[in-house]
């Protein structure tokens, strides 16, 4: 006993290959670029969440002229509540880090050196802070994070131009199926004009491209993705320390960005799936 | 009554009208010929009756229903219960001979297996059993004549319109063809054929002849405007 619920049977079996099969080879192109695109994206915003999240708890003491109490001090830091590390800078390089701004000069001009501290804190740094404008007035303590600011911040703008470059990728991949879903109804008019004439419906005559569009976008962008993805692990691996950053090493791509870029086809074929048959109705109801 | 022309004229664009005053009506069950000259208007007023083209006045009833007052959406309805055979065949290059004939039932939402038995035997009936996987244009003119006329009959339309189906094939396959329409008119479809052929039209007794004449009829007989009632059973 067969139900008789309207069972999807392709009209046109036949037509692969006619005006449709552009959007494959489109789509790996866009879905190739928009990988790697993504990819240095996330490595760059995953870079700088890294650089923040290791700085976050550096700070520097500095105390103008006070080089000769340099030890005294970090004790006295060391001691504070919520400080676990804190390492007085070597006198020597103070000496060289003043030397490198000033020139050699500064060291005959017989400068006051500062004193500098290295500190990690556990938390906020107000009761060190507060400790700090106690005991030496004169002392100022600065945030790594805070110097790193517009490092990270260029950073971030250059992920987020990452990002917008995805999102345009995105849209030329739209349009190319527009123009690929055109070119498909141009080369099969007389067949639709057919399906039509024979009473085949909007959808049914839609059905016939859609899916197939979509079909080919997703495989033409998973092989796109693929070979992106197989182009970053091959460069990660042999291409040396310069770009190791990108996949290997220090977690800056990981499973959970890979599985994001391997979202991108499924993705893509259902944007394409959704902009082909749109473009599709609109052109079927302008026939009779 | 199976459809109704009331006053209907066709221009293609801004050109001169090819159709006028067309003031017609088809019996349900009737068998129609439509001659006239190359360039009369046959095709043309074939497309008003298959709903390929709308008139430009006038008014057209088919199947009961106002085909002007039609929205879109509801012509796929209709046109399901219209067969066609076009002048130039329309098959889809793309498909098997037994794709194209199958069409129709699958345009209906039938099972593979509803379709499989009638497709085979209608490929039988006009000869072309051992061509079922051919596509069209390896098909001589008078194949894809033939398969143009079995899928347009495959579903048993109501009315059953041909533009010149016997253009391609030789007198013994046209008068094959012919019973075949006489079959499925028999069964109840109207069948309403443009034809240059009046062989044909002497091998239908009980035919009504239509004379198209430059985009007019001449009706001397007044058939058209009181037709006999042949309502099928
Ligand atoms: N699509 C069209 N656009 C413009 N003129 C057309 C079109 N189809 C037919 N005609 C014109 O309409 C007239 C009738 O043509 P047609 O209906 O094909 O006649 P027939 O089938 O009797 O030979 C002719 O003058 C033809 O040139
Ligand atoms: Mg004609």
């Amino acid at each position: 006993m067969s139900a008789r619920a309207p069972r999807e049977t392709s009209l046109l079996p036949g037509l692969r290959g006619k005006g449709a099969g552009a959007t494959g080879y489109l789509l790996a192109i866009m879905l190739f670029v928009m990988t790697v695109t993504g990819a240095a994206g996330l490595a760059l915003a995953n870079g700088s969440r890294l650089v923040a999240a290791a700085s976050a708890g550096d700070y520097v003491v500095q105390l103008p002229g006070g080089a000769d109490e340099a030890d005294a001090l970090a004790r006295f830091v060391a001691a504070q509540p919520g400080v676990t590390e804190a390492t007085a800078v070597p006198r020597a390089e103070v000496d060289a880090l003043l030397a490198r701004w000033l020139g050699p000069a500064a060291r005959e001009a017989d400068l006051p050196l500062p004193a500098l501290v290295e500190v990690r804190v556990e938390g906020r740094a107000t009761a060190l802070e507060a400790a700090l404008a106690d005991r030496y007035p004169g002392a100022g303590l600065a945030a790594q994070a805070e110097t790193l600011a517009p490092l990270l911040g260029a950073l971030r703008a250059v992920a987020l131009a990452g990002l917008g470059l995805v999102l345009a990728i995105a849209l030329a991949a739209a349009a190319a199926v527009v123009l690929a879903t055109r070119a498909a109804l141009a080369a099969n008019r007389a067949t639709i004009a057919t399906l039509h004439g024979m009473g085949a419906t909007d959808g049914q005559v839609a059905r016939q491209f859609d899916r197939r569009i979509a079909r080919d976008a997703l495989s033409g962008g998973t092989l796109g993705s693929l070979l992106a993805i197989l182009l970053l692990f091959a460069v990660s691996r042999s291409g040396g320390a310069s770009l190791s950053f990108l996949v290997g090493g220090a977690r800056l791509i990981d499973a959970g960005d890979l599985a994001l870029l391997f979202l991108l086809p499924p993705l893509a074929a259902s944007i394409a799936y959704v902009v082909a048959r749109a473009t599709i109705l609109r052109d079927l109801h302008r026939q009779p | 009554m199976i459809a109704a022309f009331d006053h209907v004229g066709l221009r293609y664009g801004t050109g001169a009208e090819v159709l006028h005053d067309l003031d017609f009506k088809l019996a349900r069950g009737g068998f129609y010929y439509l001659t006239g000259p190359s360039g009369a208007g046959k095709t043309s007023l074939l497309k008003l009756l298959y709903l390929a083209q709308k008139p430009t006045r006038g008014r057209i009833t088919l199947f009961d229903e106002d085909i002007l007052a039609l929205p879109r959406h509801a012509l796929p309805a209709l046109r399901r219960r219209i067969g066609i055979v076009y002048q130039d065949f329309r098959l889809v290059d793309e498909l098997s001979a037994y794709d194209n004939v199958a069409l129709p039932l699958r345009i209906m939402g039938h099972d593979e297996e509803e379709i499989a038995g009638p497709v085979a035997e209608m490929l039988d009936w006009v000869g072309l059993a051992d061509r079922a996987t051919a596509r069209p244009p390896t098909l001589s003119g008078g194949e894809q004549q033939r398969v143009a006329i079995a899928r347009a009959v495959i579903g048993k339309p109501e009315l059953l319109v041909a533009d010149e189906p016997t253009g391609n094939v030789d007198a013994e396959m046209a008068g094959r063809l012919l019973s075949l329409f006489s079959g499925l008119n028999r069964l109840g479809t109207t069948v309403f054929v443009a034809t240059h052929d009046l062989s044909l039209v002497k091998q239908t007794p009980g035919a009504t002849l239509l004379r198209l004449d430059r985009g007019t009829f001449n009706d001397p007989t007044g058939a058209l405007r009181h037709p006999p009632r042949r309502e099928a059973s």
